[in-house]
């Protein structure tokens, strides 16, 4: 009873509720991070260094007026923020934050679930969640809207091409769909996959960016051209669930590039036995540590890189990095059958 | 007795998000109710012990054939409802009345085989376990030459759409 | 117990609701829907049984289903809309001329 229903209930909760903070904090440390690399401070005034500002936020975009336009599909206008917020929840469902640990007495694992197809419900709960965007373009019935959503469903479905075949490189490397496995798979194999698969890793990383609908290619949502991308006509707290589901999506990213490429719980040179005496820190801070580093990479370049244009994004994609991506798993395949 | 349950709650939800799919006016809420109506039956793939088939329904059919669909309805903006035009020699009513006789013989047959004993036939033993592994032993093995055809009629549905789709070549 | 006729039952409702879909209605786009609601009820027969004889071959080849149905999603909606673009109708009955 308790290790069937108890536990992956507080397994939920908790992970649950650490997205969510998790996703309102990632707003802070962007905000602070890209106000440093422009020689400013950043939030100051709501609590010391301004680390209450989530919380100020929430509260505003709370209590603001919520809009629906007169002439928009009014079902479906309300949907689509929630269609694009819960695929970034459910993704969690899968990724390990650690091994099995003994809790209480009890032996648990430190993830809700492993199942043998982990990494293609990953691919494809990330396919769903196209829908939010489009859903809320078309039913805002303004054109800024349409057209981004347009620009931004183009731009999902060109890249997740690249990166599926990236993560097939992957599959090939570790021998199984299952997130854990592919994590055993890095402790075997002695090498993170980073390593073995720093083609894999670059175009993994360039196509989560865009992916994400983050700098430097952040179409959906320029500014200077589309008055705010697809969620122009929203606001209150629709608009915040759009906001949610993008950190969270960039949140996600990190965690499966970290479980697939960097060694997830992992410490560094987890067959090194002089190494041994980091084994104090638990697994999963290693985890927390290196889904840390992809965030600020991921803000970063935000910070560094100017927008891409529409025709060069989409030339990078196909011609660039799916080729790249292609070639890299054709590769893989013959050292695989090769070196066995 | 949890099986019949959750058998039961997905064949209301996939047959009323079916119904909705044939009756709904609006073409983009037909389309919606398409795609929750693929989840359930990805949900339902995972209650008969085919995860890597509900996987694949999700990826495939909602992730990338009804986006298509959202395309199409986006992209043919309708100046008038495409069910305006009536022809009186078409026999809607005629159209449900086959329908219903087809369900009653398919129940039919459906309920006939019950009396009869199931054939067994077991699968060639495969050197592999888990649900995806079986599958694509499988498709590697014995299905290699529909799989091989498969991958050049997607080939040749990729050309076509493209030449299709576009105004000149 | 939910045996295989269960499935065939739900299976044969919602092929019956896909081919109710193709008849009745006169918008291409619903029509095409429906075959995809009738391809899905095809898989659902599929996989139970596949599941009831304990033989992964079902799947096969409801994965070989998925595959024509992308196809034919592709191509069906390529022909819409090269046909919207002359006749500005997805109308299945003012689809009436044999060539243009």
């Amino acid at each position: 009873m308790i290790d069937q229903f108890v536990i992956p209930l507080l397994k939920i909760v908790i992970v649950l509720n650490a997205t969510l903070v998790a996703v309102s904090y990632m707003v802070l440390l962007e905000r602070k991070v890209i106000a440093w690399a422009q020689s400013r401070l950043g939030p100051m005034r709501v609590g010391p260094y301004g680390i209450l500002q989530p919380v100020a936020d929430a509260v505003k975009l709370m209590i603001k007026e919520d809009i629906t336009p007169v002439r928009a599909d009014r079902w479906v206008f309300t949907a689509a923020p929630i269609i694009s917020m819960v695929p970034a929840l459910i993704v969690y469902a899968v990724i390990p934050f650690g091994p099995k640990v003994s809790l209480f007495g009890r032996q648990v694992s430190l993830s809700i679930t492993d199942v043998n197809v982990g990494l293609l419900y990953v691919v494809s709960v990330a396919s769903v969640g196209v829908y939010g965007i489009i859903l809320a373009g078309y039913a805002s019935n303004s054109k800024y809207p349409l057209l981004a959503s347009l620009r931004a469903s183009a731009q999902l479905i060109s890249y997740e091409v690249a990166v599926t075949l990236t993560l097939v490189s992957v599959v090939l490397m570790a021998g199984t769909l299952s997130m854990v496995s592919i994590v055993d798979a890095q402790y075997n194999g002695r090498v993170w996959f980073a390593f073995v698969q720093p083609v894999a890793f670059v175009v993994f990383f360039i196509g989560a960016l865009a992916e994400t609908n983050r700098a430097p290619f952040d179409m959906p949502e320029a500014e200077q051209e589309l008055t705010g991308g697809f969620h122009t006509e929203y606001s209150g707290m629709r608009f915040a669930l759009f906001f949610l589901a993008e950190y969270a999506n960039v949140i996600v990213a990190s965690s499966v590039a970290t479980t697939l490429f960097l060694g997830g719980w992992l410490r560094p040179f987890p067959n090194v036995a002089m190494l041994r005496f980091l084994g104090f820190i638990p697994s999963w801070t290693w985890f927390l540590i290196k889904s840390f580093v992809f965030l600020y990479i991921f803000i970063w370049v935000r910070a560094t890189l100017p927008r891409y244009r529409y025709d060069q994004l989409m030339r990078l994609g196909w011609k660039v990095l799916i080729p790249l991506a292609i070639a890299n798993l054709v590769v893989t395949g013959i050292v695989k059958v090769l070196l066995s | 007795m949890g099986q019949a349950i959750a058998f039961y709650t997905l064949a209301a939800f996939i047959l009323g998000f079916a119904v909705l799919v044939v009756t709904t006016k609006d073409t983009v809420h037909s389309v919606l109710f398409l795609v929750l109506d693929f989840l359930f039956v990805a949900a339902l793939y995972v209650l008969l012990d085919a995860p890597f088939l509900a996987v694949i329904q999700v990826l495939v059919y909602a992730g990338g054939i009804v986006v298509l669909y959202l395309f199409v309805v986006m992209l043919v903006n309708l100046k008038r409802p495409p069910e305006a035009h009536h022809d009186p020699h078409r026999r809607t009513k005629l159209g449900l009345f086959l329908a219903v006789a087809v369900l009653l013989e398919l129940g039919a047959i459906a309920v006939y085989q019950t009396t009869r004993p199931v054939l067994s036939v077991p699968g060639a033993p495969m050197p592999v376990t888990g649900n995806t592994e079986q599958v694509g032993w499988l498709l590697y093995t014995s299905y290699l030459i529909p799989f091989e055809i498969a991958s050049m009629l997607l080939l040749v549905a990729m050309i076509g759409a493209i030449v299709l789709a576009k105004r000149e070549l | 117990m939910i045996t295989p006729t269960h499935y065939m039952l739900l299976s044969s409702a919602l092929f019956i609701i896909g081919v109710a879909g193709v008849m009745m209605r006169r918008n291409i786009i619903v029509i095409f829907m429906s075959i995809e609601l009738i391809l899905n009820a095809v898989n659902i027969n599929l996989v139970a049984y596949s599941s009831q004889l304990q033989n992964a071959v079902g799947q096969v080849f409801a994965l070989f289903v998925i595959a024509v149905a992308a196809a034919e999603a592709a191509v069906g909606l390529g022909i819409i809309l090269a046909f919207y673009r002359n006749k500005e109708t997805v109308n299945i009955d003012e689809m009436n001329l044999m060539k243009w």
